[in-house]
């Protein structure tokens, strides 16, 4: 699944990508509405979001690691605008 | 006068650009591959509709990582007009050229159908032929046109008579049946504050000839020629 590093275990970034409480999600609604048809009860909203895994180099270190995967997910896997993120690392 | 039609891996409203300006608009017109740098010949730029990087991530997120956006950027801030479609306007707005963004239709389906739009200001590049409050029939074909910003954001475009296009019914009427997508204000286009910048959701470029079935897009084309003809 991952590329091999030859420094040692993967480390790696795990990002969270969702709309912003006041942003309109139609996909949660729909996949809300869908649930609800089949029968699931008790869901007051459902809201989609974007997980991405992202495999790091060991060798780096881990503050560097979390600051580049930080700018990453502020630069180019959330829209700020619309979105929020949460980075976690998992050594 | 020269214009260029930016093409992304995944563009497909490009040739269609590239039709209107040579054979509609009568003037000299370049694709512009998205690795080129050089737009120093240009007047122009269009940023036509499509599917650049599949959509992947978001609708124009990676295209705006292209090499030659920097350029567009640097175009922009020179002066000089840029025009993006449907996907263009995408990008625009996650390059930020444009504010806001554009999420998933309000009710889920790729809308592709010929709807109306109203024209809010002729105080623009694009518009300046044609008359507020008139009505265009163009067609639509988007997944992600539901336009959004933040109350701030609005309140500026509205002061700035930055909202240049919105949908409407046939009689010009702005109305919640007659908003597509779910854009707030029924916003179907918008300009920068220095008004050379212009995204919108409809394609002009696919009406410009009666055989398509409408061909008020040319008076969008139409402005932009006298503008330049003006400046040039």
């Amino acid at each position: 699944m991952f590329v091999d590093f030859p420094n040692g275990p993967i480390m790696k970034a795990k990002v969270y990508v969702n709309l912003k409480s006041g942003v309109l999600d139609p996909q949660g609604k729909a996949i809300q509405h869908s649930v609800e048809l089949l029968g699931f009860t008790g869901i007051s909203d459902v809201r989609q979001g974007k997980y991405f895994e992202i495999a790091l180099d060991p060798a780096v270190d881990n503050q560097q690691a979390r600051e580049s995967v930080e700018k990453m997910a502020r630069e180019v896997l959330s829209n700020p605008i619309i979105e929020d993120y949460r980075v976690e690392i998992e050594a | 006068m020269k214009f260029g039609v930016i093409v992304f891996p995944g563009s497909n409203c490009d040739h269609d650009a590239y039709h209107v300006i040579s054979k509609h608009v009568g003037q000299p017109v370049d694709f512009i591959w998205h690795r080129e740098t050089d737009l120093s010949t240009y007047d122009a730029v269009i940023i036509p509709g499509g599917f650049s990087y599949g959509d992947y991530l978001r609708a124009g997120a990676l295209a705006r990582f292209s090499p030659v956006m920097n350029s567009v950027k640097k175009f922009a801030e020179s002066g000089r007009f840029v025009l993006g479609i449907c996907n263009g306007f995408q990008i625009l707005c996650e390059a930020g050229l444009l504010p806001g963004a554009l999420i998933r239709n309000r009710d889920l389906h790729f809308i592709c159908d010929h709807i109306y739009v109203r024209v809010e200001t002729p105080d623009s590049p694009f518009t300046n032929e044609i008359s507020a409050g008139s009505v265009l029939r163009i067609p639509i074909a988007h997944a992600e046109g539901n336009y959004v910003c933040d109350d701030q954001t609005l309140d500026e475009l509205k002061r700035g008579d930055r909202i240049v296009f919105r949908y409407c019914d046939p009689n010009g009427a702005i109305t919640e049946a007659a908003n597509p997508n779910g854009s707030r204000d029924n916003i179907a286009g918008i300009c920068n504050r220095e008004r050379n910048v212009l995204g919108l959701m409809p394609h002009p470029e696919r009406a410009c000839e009666d055989l398509l079935g409408s061909s008020d897009g040319r008076d969008i084309f139409r402005s932009l020629a006298a503008t330049l003809a003006a400046a040039v």
